[in-house]
């Protein structure tokens, strides 16, 4: 359908009531409420702008979570930094990882000290290693109002505004009122999270990657792309990706034959999964792990009780569901601040490269958790700090809008969403594609994908009234930006290493211990950053 | 994906419209929402939870339908099934003090 000029989504923008804010934080999960509470708390004027309800949105409401919790020179600590640094393969910073845990220490002791109400083990000593995603955010959402966070639920951003290269606001929709709006900001924080491809996994259908194409229209770079073979595995008729049930699994084909158990679970399920059906049963579990699991996370058991399946007893076919740079580690760039490149533009949780904390490797619940909580605090202060430093000079600029594929299309044509999704999905999606790579076929989905670029920058356009159409563009376009940023990083790490895995190069390259960066739109580039070697030790 | 806003129990709060991620419901003006986009439910079953009078039922399908009968779901006792695992009431948070997870890292398997 196309529509006459004064309904423009140009138009709509122009007319669009304006907010004033220091700090605009983009996403309301973890990340972007301890942005938006840090910032606040050194007084700037906060706006937390979030896709769904703060609350609801991103991977952690549905999934829940574990995190690091380990003291100042406690023996976990000293564990934790030696497991993380192992699985990382050359890729962290030990000076981060450690960051990031004292950081998250002491939050969570915050947490505790502002009355949520954390369980007690069998000793009776306060359990902090573990969140309740939904509880966890209503608790953030009641901080938030405390501090005079403006909250904008059901609001996702569609673009940002620049003024000289610096971030200067961004433009988005509400989705319950389809109206336009627009925030004028000193600084910008991303917390839009990482993109799972509309696989259905649990809580991720949000996840898209818009964040990340809105920060390479301003022009920033992006890291650790190509980490991110990464599923999950859950029931095959359902969205219940709890990966962390399976660790007392035995798997099984179809005719009951138990398949071996060498690497990792993920690893079994796809290698599987590539001959034929899989099967799974939680057999490993004793009654006490059992009660552990059904009372603390219940979203393990709704796909089993609605369906009158026992997993402690009956086997069940399973799935995976890809889960991008959710889980896998790729992300904006950030300097120790949480800075892009891009001035006045900062990043925090999954939006940003956690290769930092967890290098090659995924990084599960815990240190994403923690990367989220420690980034977000980090973000949100520097994003004050910056503004403090702009003085009022910010309300002076005049910021204009930067966003471009699925906004404002050169041409009108009838290009729709849902086609581009799927031919994204197309690429990036299969086990035979993104889980086990083999340049042939990395150049094949890079070229398919680049030509649906051409068509989608020319073409897509997202101009159509509903907000869920307007919405649904940009986070076509988003998809489609990400898959290229894998793609064309994975082409250039030829060995396997962590959650990049080459089957024509199955082994690791020492000369490889390093980054590789990538951006661009209309033309796609990497870039491999030096050596990691002084970083690793 | 989302089946059932129950018409009996529905009080017509909105809840569900404001706390889907998805955008699924459409509000509908002293009435039950509508389930306007029943295709873009990404089955977190995060709507029964702040629901306060367990009127929603999303069925473990994640990628087909499945027809429901509000009668026999109410007899199964899976109608607000989610939401009393949880220990949440009347669209308020709680359970978490109960929280036993940690007893899975306990045997060494898996550390958090």
């Amino acid at each position: 359908m196309l529509i006459s000029n004064d309904k423009s989504y140009d138009a709509r923008q122009a007319q669009s009531s304006v907010r004033v804010a220091d700090v605009l934080v983009i996403g309301g999960g973890p990340a972007g409420v301890w942005a938006a509470l840090t910032a606040a708390e050194r007084g700037a004027k906060v706006i937390l702008a979030e896709k769904g309800l703060v609350g609801t949105g991103g991977a952690t409401a549905a999934g829940n979570t574990t995190t690091i919790y380990a003291g100042p020179s406690s023996i976990e600590r000293d564990a934790e930094i030696k497991r993380r640094l192992n699985h990382a393969q050359g890729i962290a910073d030990k000076r981060w990882v450690e960051r990031v845990i004292d950081e998250s220490y002491a939050r969570l002791n915050q947490l505790a000290d502002w009355g949520y109400p954390f369980p007690r083990d069998q000793h009776g000593r306060s359990y902090r290693g573990s969140l309740r995603g939904a509880d966890y955010l209503r608790f953030m959402r009641r901080r938030l109002r405390k501090v005079g966070v403006e909250v904008l639920d059901q609001s996702p951003v569609l673009e940002l505004l620049t003024d000289d290269g610096a971030a200067a606001g961004a433009v988005g929709i509400n989705r319950l009122t389809n109206e336009i709006w627009t925030v004028h900001a000193g600084a910008v924080v991303l917390a839009t999270g990482g993109c799972a491809f509309l696989s259905n996994g649990l809580g991720t259908n949000g996840l898209t990657g818009d964040g990340l194409l809105m920060a390479a229209e301003a022009g920033a770079t992006f890291s650790g792309m190509e980490f991110s073979g990464q599923y999950g595995i859950a029931p095959l008729f359902a969205s219940v990706t709890k990966g962390i049930m399976y660790f007392w699994a035995t798997f099984s084909d179809e005719d009951g034959n138990e398949l071996a158990s060498e690497g990792d679970r993920q690893g079994v399920v796809a290698r599987q999964l590539l001959k034929g059906r899989c099967f799974a049963v939680i057999d490993k579990a004793t009654p006490y792990v059992q009660q552990g699991m059904r009372v603390g996370q219940p979203n393990m058991f709704i796909a089993f009780d609605r369906t009158g399946i026992n997993p402690f007893r009956q086997r069940f076919e399973v799935t995976l569901r890809y889960e991008g740079t959710v889980r896998g580690p790729g992300g904006l760039s950030i300097n120790v601040d949480g800075a892009t490149s891009v001035t006045g533009l900062f990043a925090a949780g999954d939006a940003a490269s956690r290769e930092n904390m967890v290098g090659a490797a995924s990084g599960g619940g815990g240190p994403n958790a923690t990367w989220a909580l420690s980034t977000g605090i980090w973000a949100g202060r520097a994003a004050a700090e910056f503004v403090a430093r702009l003085g009022n000079k910010h309300h002076l600029r005049k910021p204009r809008p930067i966003g471009q594929a699925g906004l404002r299309p050169a041409r009108e044509a009838e290009l729709g969403s849902r086609e581009v999704i799927k031919r994204v999905q197309d690429e990036i999606l299969p086990i035979a594609k993104t889980f086990f790579r083999r340049e042939d076929q990395l150049r094949q989905s890079l070229a398919a994908l680049d030509s649906v670029w051409q068509d989608v920058s020319a073409e897509l356009s997202a101009a159509l009234l509903p907000a869920s159409e307007l919405v649904r563009a940009r986070e076509a376009a988003a998809m489609l930006a990400t898959a290229r940023w894998i793609v064309a990083s994975a082409i250039e790490r030829r060995e396997t290493r962590g959650l990049s895995r080459r089957i024509d190069h199955p082994e690791k390259d020492p000369a490889l211990v390093r980054r590789f960066v990538t951006g661009g739109l209309d033309r796609v580039w990497v870039s491999p950053e030096v050596q990691l070697g002084a970083l690793a030790s | 994906m989302i089946e059932l806003v129950s018409q009996e129990r529905c009080i017509a709060c909105q809840a569900c419209v404001s706390a889907c991620p998805e955008n699924v419901f459409d509000k509908v003006s002293h009435k039950p929402p509508v389930i306007a986009r029943p295709d873009d439910c990404q089955t977190c079953f995060l709507c029964e939870l702040y629901c306060p009078v367990d009127a929603l039922y999303v069925s473990p399908f994640a990628e087909t339908h499945e027809a429901v009968d509000e009668t026999e779901l109410i007899a199964k006792g899976l109608l607000g099934g989610f939401r009393r695992a949880m220990g949440w009431e009347g669209g308020h948070t709680g359970g978490t003090d109960r929280d036993l997870t940690y007893r899975m890292f306990e045997d060494g398997r898996v550390a958090p």
